[in-house]
Order: structure tokens, then sequence, then C-alpha cells
């Protein structure tokens, strides 16, 4: 399968953090889920793969192009949400559309006058008086109104009521359907992505620790629960994580099926990707 | 066309998917030659993931229900009635296997066996 994005062995170092080798891919067509802890580098990783941020070692490759080399050809085809606001407060969506059809060749004025109704944004009303869930949509149909092969969004659903966020979703879902388009997606609200994304990538303070099929994850993994004695009976290799809680252990496996031929304990939950995350990041091995 | 996904009954959702598609083409609610949704906008329209979709599908033209027709679409296939037939009673030997399993464990007799069944079938 084509990919649309390939980050390889990329590093950059601050004072205080670091990314370590992420390395993943993002199929054409798909979407990927890009989850991990405040601070664990979701950000840096999109902010280096947009070329915002610099002097990192490592390829980032994008419709299988240089992402420095080619910068301007590549900007053309993405389309980015970022987690802060980046419209000055007094323009109109009127005004975005104008500087845009200035900036993107395909900037598409029907398309993105059809979002603003469809999210009920007026086009000659200042961003100020506009309220977060607003904003977040009025970036979100920027985004999407030039026609962009890769859409990068970093928490597009924050600060969205359920039923906005239910709205958005459908969104880059429709687009997708249509496009043919990838989607890179963070979010702290896994339960829209345990829906629609097709892999989870998963980042712990600056290292990709899993990136798989969300299916793999949802339908295999599983979390077993038991007491201590039955704990000791389990092998090191056929859990991933475990954690001790006050009446009973946690843990984590990568198969439940081969783990109930294997052993016979009675509790096996299925997991969630928030269950996933905090056996990942506060379990032990 | 009808189908619904449960988040919560264990079943993986492409199983779901798969396996209720094929009861419309058994009892030919689905037609054969019939052009079935893309796998986008299935994914789309049932809020999954498009790898699910197209994993359903894939199984589904691997059990010959459904044909992929390059460029086209996916179609429903000519199935044959013996065939699935077949599926089915292998599907009821597994599930008797277990009874029987059950029953001789716990010493529990044919001919109680056969009554639980005959409640069992003039119930439905």
């Amino acid at each position: 399968m084509e990919n649309i994005l390939e980050i390889k062995n990329l590093n950059k170092k601050y004072d205080n953090f670091e990314l370590k080798n992420i390395t993943f891919n993002l199929p054409k067509g798909m979407i990927m889920g890009f989850i991990g802890e405040n601070g664990a580098g979701k950000t840096t990783t999109i902010k280096a793969i947009l070329d915002i941020i610099k002097a990192y070692s490592g390829e980032i490759k994008i419709f299988g192009l240089d992402n420095q080399q080619n910068e301007s050809k590549i900007k053309e085809d993405i389309g980015v949400v970022l987690d802060d606001m980046f419209f000055p407060e007094i323009l109109t969506p009127n005004d975005i559309s104008n500087t845009m059809a200035g900036i993107y060749k395909n900037w598409d004025t029907k398309m993105f006058y059809n979002y603003l109704k469809e999210f009920s944004l007026l086009a000659n009303k200042q961003i100020k008086t506009f309220s977060k869930g607003m904003r977040k949509k009025l970036e979100i149909a920027t985004a999407l109104s030039h026609h962009p092969k890769l859409l990068i969004l970093d928490e597009p659903t924050s600060g969205l009521d359920p039923i906005a966020r239910d709205e958005v979703i459908q969104i880059f879902q429709s687009f997708i359907e249509k496009d043919d388009c990838s989607i890179l997606l963070s979010s702290h609200i896994t339960t829209d992505l345990e829906h629609i994304a097709d892999y989870i990538t998963f980042i712990n303070h600056g290292e990709i620790i899993l990136s798989k099929t969300t299916n793999e994850l949802l339908d295999k993994y599983g979390i077993v629960k038991c007491g201590e004695k039955e704990f000791m009976g389990i092998a090191k290799k056929d859990y991933i994580k475990y954690k001790k809680n006050k009446y009973e252990y946690e843990v984590l496996v990568s198969d439940k099926k081969d783990f109930k031929e294997k052993y016979n304990i009675a509790v096996i939950d299925k997991i969630t990707l928030d269950d996933l995350m905090v056996l990942m990041v506060k379990g032990e091995e | 066309m009808e189908i619904i996904i449960s988040n919560s009954n264990g079943v993986p959702i492409y199983e779901q998917i798969k396996e209720q598609i094929k009861a419309k083409i058994v009892s030919n609610e689905l037609k054969e030659n019939e052009l079935l949704p893309s796998i986008r906008t299935l994914a789309k329209d049932l809020r999954c993931s498009v790898i699910t979709t197209k994993n359903a599908y894939e199984e589904l033209v691997k059990e010959g229900y459904v044909k992929n027709v390059p460029a086209k679409g996916f179609y429903v296939a000519k199935i044959n009635k013996d065939v699935v037939l077949e599926e089915q009673l292998n599907k009821i030997e597994e599930l008797l296997d277990k009874v029987v399993n059950i029953a001789k464990i716990n010493n529990i007799n044919k001919k109680t066996l056969k009554e639980i069944l005959d409640i069992l079938w003039e119930d439905k």
C-alpha cells in the first residue's frame, strides 16, 4: 500500500525533552489516531512534519517527497488544524476566504461557504465574537477547503461538545470517502478514534511505543484481571504490562484468545484506548 | 439495507458486518449482482474505520458471497445454496458437540437432551 506520510528515525533534542527515533507510516486513504499523554511529543512530531520546527535528524516524506526540499509543493496539498488558533481575531470568515484564495491554488470558495453553512458560522462576523467551538469549526472548514490530500489535525475536537464532535467526525469521514485523502489526527478523546481510526500510533516520553491497526488493538488485546496468586503463575512473555491495584492485578495481554487457551483465568476484559494508554504509561513490565 | 452494530457484545465489528451482509445474501434480501456500498461509504455510514469494512468485504469475497470487480466495486455473487446449507450444518454440529460434552460430563442422558430440544423447537 502506498504511504502518504513516512517518518523514519526522527530525532529532536530539547533541554528537557527529546523525540527519539520516531518511525511510522500513514497509508493512503487511511485515518491514523495519534495518542499519548500531554507532553509526550505529539505536537512536536506534528510540527516537525509540517517543518515548523527544524534541526532534527531523520527523514520525513510526504507524498513520497522530502518535506524540507519540497515544502511549498507539499503545503499546497496539506490541510492543517493546530491546537492554537492562528487567525487574527479581527478577521471575518469572508476575509479568510479571500486570503486563502491568494495562498492556495486549489482554494474552493464554494466548498468553504458550504462548510460555514453546515457549521452555522456567519461569514461576515469577526472571529472575536466566535465561541471556542465555533473557532475550531472555522479552522476545520479552512483546512478542508483547498482539497488537501493529507489532513494533519492536532486536537481538532478539543473544546467541542459531543454533538459538535459528532458532526466534525462525520465530516472527516465524508472527506476521506470522496477524495481518498489521509488523516493524521491527534486526540485525547479516544472514543472518537476507536470508531473511525484505521491505525493507532501511541507516543510516550518522545518514543513511539506502538503503531498498529485499531482492530488489532481493540479485538485482540485484552485486560486480564486476577489475584496475586494467579498473577504469579503468568509467564513474563505472555503479558505486556501489569498494574497492581488495591484489590486486583490488571494485566495487559496482546492476544485475549491465546491467553484464554493457556491460562485458566476467568476475567479477561475488552480494552478501550484509555485503558491501553493508562496501562502502557503507568504499568510495570 | 439495515446493519446493526453493537460496540459491546465482544464480536469484532468487521465480523458483525460480514455476518449480517451474509445473512441478507442468503435470505435473498440482497440479490445476485446487486452493487454493495463502497468500502468508504459503508465506513462513513456505519461510523467505523475503513479497514473494518475492508476486512468484512475481503472475507465475504474469500467465502464466495461477494465478488470484487476492480475499478467498479463489490457485487453480490451467485451463491451455491448447497455450500451455504453445508456451512450451516457444520455450525450446528459444532454447537451440538459442545452440548453433548456438557451432557456427558454431568451424566445427563440423551432422552433429557431430546426433551430440551423439543421444548426449544416448539417455542420458536
